[in-house]
């Protein structure tokens, strides 16, 4: 038992360790003074330094936010809809396929999707003029369209087990659908809402493969400009921008679960 | 190379109709079948077992009663040899169990929850145990559908445990426990996910299974009624100790401690103390009562004792006339009647304003009518009915 | 007050039939949710695979777009000609580049589900075995890094698998080898960044299983005479084998069209179909070849895809 127990330790031991490794040894490298990425040459903040100066990547990020923010905005509004009318409104024509493509885009190889959008996009403009060229509007609705279905998830999940009677209480002092869902349902599941937000935000932020097929050109996203200089081997400014990037989002989660934490306790008092 | 005896239905038969005229448990000097020594397992700083003591005789059902974190589980988990003693320990047929695991202890246990293996049909769950000892196929097809035959689900030996209802699943655990003849079965709360109906019918099932296979029970459970049934003894514990064990009876009527008098069934409790004491009885002066109460066992107590006085309210009788009893007579008023078919409950508050609780069997259709809201009444009881109790 | 009174009395079934009713009667309103979620993923996600089947039957041509059209009116005639161009699907399969990149892309993408799984069931053995605060602490280091920068995981690799890179100074120095090994630009980098960075989809859905599994059934099997070998291979691995199928078509689909990693830390002569895709598309820049490979990749993943949703129904229905 005791022997077991000591195997399983070690060996899930093992696994967190490859999952931070990689990442605490880009945080130190990118204090790096060297500018052989490999060679320690003391600490420094040199490279924080030259990433401020650069303005191509910070125009990009600019764009990447820019786009992350409407699109994953986009992507709460559509998903929450398509997890609600899957969970809720019983069975209606149709509902296997729009299960299947809320589902699909999860997996779907980003190549695929990628490729499929921009073709989409060429042949509406060739057919109504719309949309015309490409840039920041089409990354937008490739990125709404792939964070949709992780929202979608993320709602279907809260309200499969969200105590339905709940709405039915509402339903019975006299709640019409549209107000129940607003006035119920709705801040019932606003935390499911909040952290599709926050996936979608990353998603759009993160992603490369589709946003280089549907982008226009001058319209390069952040990852695009990561990915050229990195191409070529390792780059210092990058392991800064990656540091930047990695602590913002750990002080967010690490916020998000005091957080939850302290809501937690305050529950257990309450009872 | 097994280490669980095959005991064979008719040797079963042959020893249980031996031990039948005087249990083992009231034989000097037998040797018990399960000692627990000084056991006491503890849980960081939380003691939940606390150096029980207890002998478990051959073809016994033995209850465990308490109510929850009273250690029951805990000692039936270490019988099972899913948790290991801090300190003590524990002989099945005279073996040292310490060490031995779970896997290899000629023990089974029958779950709460039943455990039963949702991936599994009926059959396969039953025959698992015997797949897992080497047991041939044939053999175990053999006894499995012997098995499942015993507790009358042979007909159900295809589904699935989640295409059962809760009676069936319950007969399908005991089958699969059952099916290695272990020398001790244990059962955790056997009855618990029935309802009241089912389980009445389950519980003389139980005692004629066991009784048929002569296989030692040692049964858990938070329901005294169920413990009252079941038993052949009764351990009840409370806090990590076994505070009382004894037949079933006898825990009912000679309770030995406030608390065994509180947990199992409903008794009024006069503290009063020692004014007179004889060999072979005892007087009390009780402020509760308002009156002298006497008793007719020995006890062990000094005079002026302070003492609990315990009277099952069954025990004692109401009437509008006066008794005219020099002890264990009071008078009250009828505050509340609850009427409950077999038999109508009364409280009836005293003069001094302590409250009694007596029931009376409807033996006759109008018999509950003639007591009722507001009647002076009298309550008297003998003084063979009560205990007196000095912890 | 009378509806009140009437309200009190409707419980159970009768409420819900009102419900129903109600709904049925603003079924156009009904039907307006719907097709909101429905014609947006119908434009922007299913739609467009029509369109790449369409392209993948064209010619390349030197146009804009750089494809022939497949119908052709003549107004005057009032004719359609329609002309299908197989030949893209044809060189697909002669061309044993494509096929090899087919099969390599299944290759890799098996063997680095594999290894994600064994290095993911411990891990989500240990989460769902934890208690209270240990547990959240366990699953959030699980998901963290899925909030940070996929790109950024895969790039942080090059540095510590390059020749000069961490990997290779610490085998240097326990002295296990001599001369630096060259693991960066290998198929073997590219597992490594595969089951590095789709760990937490392999994790969760199992962790999910697990955590589902009643401890009791693992004490009734030792009970029964089980080791715990035996308890993990016949009690604990079929109960979690709807997380393991989960998990591992997770990982498996997107693996197979992977650009970013082969892209990264494999070697040129690395083959993935999503690179293949890629470079059609952006190098060669024929488009229908592009579309023909895109098409054949879905209709090889159509199954696994519609066996990831009736698991996860069945799962549903478990539970």
């Amino acid at each position: 038992m005791k022997r077991r127990s000591t195997f399983l330790n070690v060996s899930a031991g093992m696994g967190f360790v490859f999952l931070y490794a990689p990442i605490i040894a880009l945080i130190i490298y990118s204090f790096n003074k060297s500018k052989l990425v490999t060679v320690w040459g003391g600490w420094s903040l040199k490279w924080y330094a030259e990433l401020f100066k650069n303005d191509q990547i910070i125009d990009a990020a600019l764009v990447s936010v820019k786009i992350a923010v409407i699109s994953a905005t986009l992507a709460v509004v559509l998903g929450t809809l398509a997890g609600f009318v899957l969970t809720r409104f019983g069975r209606f024509r149709g509902k296997m396929i729009l299960s299947g493509w809320t589902t699909a885009p999860l997996v779907m190889p980003e190549v695929i999707t990628g490729l499929s959008l921009l073709l989409l996009f060429v042949a509406m403009e060739g057919m109504f003029g719309w949309p015309s060229g490409r840039g920041t509007g089409t990354v937008i609705i490739a990125h709404t369209t792939f964070c949709l279905a992780y929202v979608a998830v993320i709602v279907q999940s809260r309200l499969v087990s969200l105590d339905e009677t709940l709405e039915e209480a509402a339903m019975d002092l006299g709640a019409r659908p549209a107000s129940l869902f607003f006035l119920v349902t709705l801040p019932l599941i606003a935390p499911a809402l909040v952290s599709g937000w926050l996936l979608s935000f990353t998603l759009s932020l993160d992603d490369l493969v589709i946003a280089s097929f549907v982008s226009g050109p001058g319209d390069s996203t952040l990852p695009m400009v990561i990915f050229s200089k990195v191409r070529l081997g390792v780059s210092p400014e990058v392991n800064a921008l990656a540091t930047l990037m990695i602590l913002t989002v750990a002080v967010g989660v690490i916020a998000a679960v005091f957080q939850m934490r302290r809501q937690h306790r305050s529950k257990e008092i309450q009872e | 190379m097994s280490l669980y005896t095959a005991i064979e239905p008719e040797q079963a038969e042959a020893c249980a109709d031996g031990g039948a005229s005087v249990p083992l448990w009231r034989q000097e000097g037998a040797e018990p079948f399960v000692k627990i020594e000084n056991v006491t397992k503890k849980f960081g700083d939380f003691t939940a077992v606390d150096n029980v003591s207890l002998n478990i005789y051959k073809n016994e059902l033995f209850c465990l009663l308490g109510g929850s974190g009273s250690g029951k589980s805990t000692l039936l988990r270490m019988l099972a040899g899913f948790e290991t003693a801090t300190s003590g320990r524990i002989l099945i047929d005279g073996v040292d169990t310490s060490g031995i695991q779970p896997w290899k202890r000629p023990v089974n246990m029958m779950f709460q929850s039943y455990a039963l293996f949702p991936h599994l049909t009926v059959t396969e769950n039953v025959a698992f145990g015997l797949r897992r000892e080497g047991v041939s196929r044939s053999e175990t097809k053999q006894r499995v559908a012997q098995m499942l035959d015993m507790v009358q689900m042979g007909h159900l030996g295809k589904r699935k445990p989640n295409q059962l209802s809760g009676g069936q699943r319950q007969r399908i655990a005991l089958a699969r426990s059952l099916i290695k003849r272990p020398k001790l079965l244990l059962l955790d709360e056997p009855l618990g996910a029935l309802d009241k109906k089912l389980r009445e019918e389950t519980q003389f099932e139980l005692i004629n299974l066991q009784y048929e296979l002569g296989v030692t029970f040692v049964v858990v459970t938070h329901d005294q009624e169920e413990a009252m049934t079941l038993a052949t003894r009764i351990g009840v514990m409370n806090q990590g100790q076994i505070v009382q064990t004894a037949e079933p009876h006898e825990v009912y009527e000679y309770p030995n401690s406030r608390f065994v008098a509180e947990f199992v069934g409903s008794v009024n409790l006069f503290e009063g103390k020692v004014v007179e004491k004889a060999p072979g009885s005892v007087r009390i002066d009780s402020r509760d009562a308002g009156t002298t109460l006497s008793n007719n066992h020995g006890i062990d107590c000094a005079a002026n004792q302070v003492v609990n006085v315990a009277v099952r309210p069954e025990k004692i009788s109401i009437s509008h006339e006066d008794p005219e009893q020099r002890d264990n007579c009071v008078r009250g008023k009828i505050e509340d009647v609850a009427y409950m078919g077999s038999l109508s409950l009364f409280r009836v508050r005293l003069d001094n304003g302590f409250e009694v609780r007596v029931t009376k069997p409807n033996l006759m259709r109008a018999a509950a009518e003639r007591f009722t809201w507001d009647d002076l009444v009298y309550l008297s009881w003998d003084e063979d009915s009560s205990v007196v109790l000095t912890s | 007050m009378s509806i009140i009174a009437e309200s009190v009395r409707l419980t159970g079934p009768t409420l819900r039939a009102l419900i129903l009713e109600r709904l049925g009667q603003i079924k156009c309103g009904r039907y307006a949710v719907i097709s909101i979620p429905g014609l947006w993923l119908a434009v922007f996600f299913f739609i467009p695979f029509l369109v790449v089947f369409k392209i993948s039957l064209a010619e390349t041509a030197i146009a804009i777009p750089p494809y022939t059209s497949l119908f052709e009116f003549d107004l005057e005639e009032a004719l359609l000609e329609i002309s299908i161009n197989l030949g893209n699907y044809r060189y697909l399969f002669e061309d044993d580049f494509y096929l090899a990149a087919y099969l390599n892309s299944a290759k890799i993408a098996a063997i680095s589900t594999f290894f994600t799984l064994l290095i993911g069931f411990p891990m989500a053995y240990l989460i769902a075995r934890s208690h209270g605060t240990t547990r959240t602490l366990l699953l959030s280091l699980v998901i963290l890094p899925f909030w940070t920068s996929f790109l950024l995981r895969v790039y942080a690799w090059m540095g510590i698998l390059q020749k000069n890179g961490i990997v290779n100074d610490f085998l240097m120095s326990i002295g296990l080898i001599d001369t630096p090994l060259t693991i960066l630009q290998t198929d073997i980098a590219v597992y490594i960044g595969i089951v590095y960075t789709y760990l937490p989809f392999m994790v969760l859905p199992l962790y999910t299983a697990l955590e589902k599994l009643d401890g009791a059934l693992l004490e009734a099997a030792q009970d029964l005479g089980c080791k715990p070998a035996q308890t993990f291979f016949l009690i604990t691995l079929p109960l979690s084998l709807p997380g393991v199928v989960a998990g591992c078509l997770l990982v498996f689909i997107p693996a197979v069209g992977e650009f970013v990693i082969p892209a990264l830390l494999g070697g040129s002569d690395t083959l993935m179909i999503g690179r293949v895709l890629w470079d059609e598309f952006f190098l060669s820049r024929d488009w229908p070849m592009a579309s023909a490979v895109a098409t054949v990749m879905l209709i090889v993943l159509v199954l696994p895809i519609m066996l990831i949703r009736n698991n996860a129904e069945k799962q549903g229905e478990a539970a």
